[in-house]
């Protein structure tokens, strides 16, 4: 219902400042440091701990923070509304989740140029240094931990593994290649092209299918791979809502004891998968420390005109990743599924 | 305008002496094209009957036993349960000149209500099934009245209902999913449509049984019921049904309800096959609804179609999308050939409308 609340304040204030440019000026004399948050949809529960995030840090710095989302993920256009609105608003900073990384650019750029910094959350933009800044999930090393997991977990048996792989979808967007290629390089499998998946050689490698990241595009992918092999025994999936789906179509052939799931997320529901053993191992992000940080450095900047700097070594700010599993294998660190718990979200 | 359905079904019958009575009218038309299209026209479900058996074929050489074995088949009769039931309540709307963009949101506002009120509320679980049931046909009777009786064109009441129930469903449900592993511990009940018995190899589910009962069921009520005679009509010709005393109001509110009480049950079935209840589930069945049924056979002008075709359409889907998965296809290549289908269906459908008895 807040929501609802800014976002027409917020529609009215764009509305307003867009008859009088001299009112915008105005508008950016205010003292009060204003921010905004964008996320790819208010219904995701990753975005709803994110934005809860956001507002508790923005109450405690006295930060005024309006939210923003798309309809749908993937929903671009609503992303551009919402930034250009917080240019129109006046706004110190602005938190976003690029639903589309390449062709929301030139409206961050605009909002570059009018002062604003702009922090990529969760997904970097494509180039990185599109945006002022990333704090994201190392997503390539969150899919290596659960390959190096999985590989470590079979033993001498990964030799002789058959793995199927349940991506996001088709258009094969960064953070999903990422975890994909991630996972290979952790289980010990040549990645050929390591900007796309799906060209890998290896003969262990059953198939790649996708999922929509939901339970019935997880459900049915699963399906899809088991009729090329009944006997997979290895499954990777983009994260915990396909998982879910994965483990049902492993279920209803009577293989699901036999079948390794691994996932990336960490979200409350995905944890207490991982304790129920559906899941055997699941990377946990952390999008509340995203928007806290990301607060914290709009505010930095609006006191102090600093610029939030990258993790020594990475082209973004690493905002952490760890494993969750109750079966620990030696050599790769992780955190038990009650540590999980407590850490998760959603 | 076209014959009344009525008569057509009436003649099934006489469908072979039919047909050369024909010929003798319209002696330019005469020979094996206007025959067939003729055939046809009597029973629109043949067209998408024969191309479901030509991919099966197709992809079963292509692929031998990996798709043309019992598992693999009865596999896409489970893929594909949730779009034949709500493509069964969506053949009923467009029978009636109408089109449901509803249909999608729902059936999982129903499976929420079923979820939530038997985990937030503690409600004995049979109550609220029955109360997600009645969800959906309240939402039905709605769209019900607002097309009959304020005379709003059923796309836009729809097309709101659809955003009006999504939204309900987000705000509602807080977007929580709750989880298989939950319902199956406390109220396996919910899961029941997903429940499976094996058949010489063959895996079927409650689902996939429901899903063939409800379109012969329905079959059965279109073509031997007055209510059936009277969808076909009012989707005809409204106005001709009225004036031969057809209750068109009365008919368009019963196929809403009975449309939104299908989704609701369709929601139940959503629950079966994966697991748990997400209130982001099945955010494109209205469009893959559509889909079926048009591929179907069903004429989006009302009045013209059988709900068998609809199933095949469903099916038809289904076999392209796990045949082209098996070939190892980029998934693009099936959301191009099913809108191939689509515009080739109503090619179809539109040379089959020609035809002059």
């Amino acid at each position: 219902m807040t929501t609802t609340k800014t976002r027409i304040a917020a529609l009215m204030a764009a509305t307003a400042l867009a008859s009088t440019t001299m009112v915008g000026t105005a508008m950016a004399d205010d003292h009060t440091t204003s921010a905004c948050l964008i996320t790819k949809t208010e219904t995701n529960p990753f975005f709803v701990k994110m934005r809860e995030g956001a507002n508790a840090k923005a109450e405690e710095l006295g930060i005024e923070l309006k939210s923003f989302a798309g309809r749908i993920d993937g929903d671009h256009k609503t992303q551009v509304q919402a930034i250009e609105t917080c240019i129109a608003d006046g706004a110190d900073g602005i938190l976003l989740t690029a639903s589309d990384t390449s062709a929301i650019v030139s409206a961050v750029q605009q909002a570059r140029d009018a002062g604003i910094l702009v922090i990529a959350l969760d997904t970097p933009l494509d180039p990185i240094d599109a945006a002022d800044a990333t704090f994201a999930t190392d997503n390539f090393r969150a899919g290596e931990l659960i390959g190096t997991w999985a590989a470590g977990r079979l033993g001498d048996e990964a030799e002789n593994a058959r793995i199927g792989l349940l991506n996001v979808n088709v258009s094969q967007p960064a953070v999903g290649v990422l975890r994909n290629q991630g996972f290979l390089e952790g289980f010990g499998i040549d990645l050929g092209d390591p900007n796309k998946w799906g060209d890998e050689t290896d003969s262990r490698i059953v198939g790649q299918d996708i999922s929509d990241g939901n339970e019935e595009g997880g459900r049915e992918g699963m399906e899809n791979l088991l009729v090329e092999d009944p006997m997979i025994n290895v499954v990777y999936t983009i994260n915990e809502p396909a998982a879910a789906g994965a483990y049902q179509a492993l279920k209803s052939m009577g293989r699901e004891n036999e079948v390794l799931v691994v996932s990336v997320d960490g979200s409350c529901s995905g944890v207490a998968n991982v304790r129920d053993g559906v899941i055997g191992a699941t990377a946990q992000q952390y999008p509340l420390r995203m928007a806290s940080l990301g607060i914290e450095a709009i505010k930095t900047w609006a006191d102090e005109g600093i610029k939030p700097e990258p993790t020594p070594g990475k082209d973004f700010f690493d905002t952490g990743v760890s494993l969750v599993t109750d079966q620990p294998v030696d050599n790769v660190d992780s955190i038990s599924v009650a540590e999980g718990m407590q850490r998760c979200w959603g | 305008m076209d014959k009344p359905e009525v008569k057509r079904q009436e003649s099934d019958v006489a469908l072979a002496t039919a047909s050369e009575t024909v010929a003798d009218f319209n002696p330019h038309r005469s020979g094996v094209a206007h025959r067939l299209q003729h055939a046809l026209h009597m029973n629109p479900a043949i067209v998408p009957m024969i191309v479901l058996l030509l991919s099966i074929l197709l992809f079963g050489a292509l692929l031998g036993s990996k798709f043309f074995s019992p598992f693999a088949l009865t596999l896409i009769l489970q893929q594909v349960q949730i779009v034949g039931i709500v493509a069964a309540a969506q053949s009923l709307i467009i029978l009636t000149a109408g089109i449901d963009l509803s249909v999608g949101a729902i059936m999982v506002i129903s499976s929420v209500v079923m979820g939530q009120f038997t985990f937030r509320y503690g409600i004995p679980v049979p109550v609220s099934i029955l109360a997600g049931l009645m969800c959906g046909t309240f939402f039905g009777w709605v769209s019900g009245v607002l097309v009959s009786k304020v005379k709003l064109p059923p796309f836009i009441v729809t097309l709101g209902m659809w955003q009006i129930v999504l939204a309900t469903n987000f705000l509602y449900s807080a977007n929580e999913t709750i989880r298989a592993q939950d319902i199956e511990t406390h109220a396996p009940l919910l899961q029941l449509f997903g429940e499976k018995f094996n058949i010489g190899g063959a895996v079927f589910t409650v689902g996939v049984v429901f899903m063939v009962a409800l379109v012969l069921v329905l079959t059965y009520a279109l073509r031997h019921t007055a209510w059936g005679r009277h969808v076909y009509a009012v989707g005809d010709d409204k106005e001709a049904a009225a004036l031969s005393g057809v209750k068109t109001d009365r008919v368009l509110i019963s196929v809403y309800m009975l449309s939104g009480l299908i989704c609701a049950f369709a929601g139940w079935a959503l629950i079966g096959r994966i697991g748990s209840v997400s209130p982001t589930a099945g955010q494109l069945t209205n469009i893959e609804s559509i889909t079926a049924v048009v591929i179907g056979g069903i004429s989006l002008f009302g009045g013209r179609g059988s709900i068998l075709g609809t199933l095949f359409g469903a099916l038809i889907v289904g076999v392209f999308t796990l045949g082209l998965r098996l070939l190892g296809a980029d998934a693009q290549w099936t959301y191009l050939l099913i809108g191939v289908l689509i515009i080739g269906a109503v090619a179809v459908d539109q040379w089959i409308r020609k035809v002059s008895v």
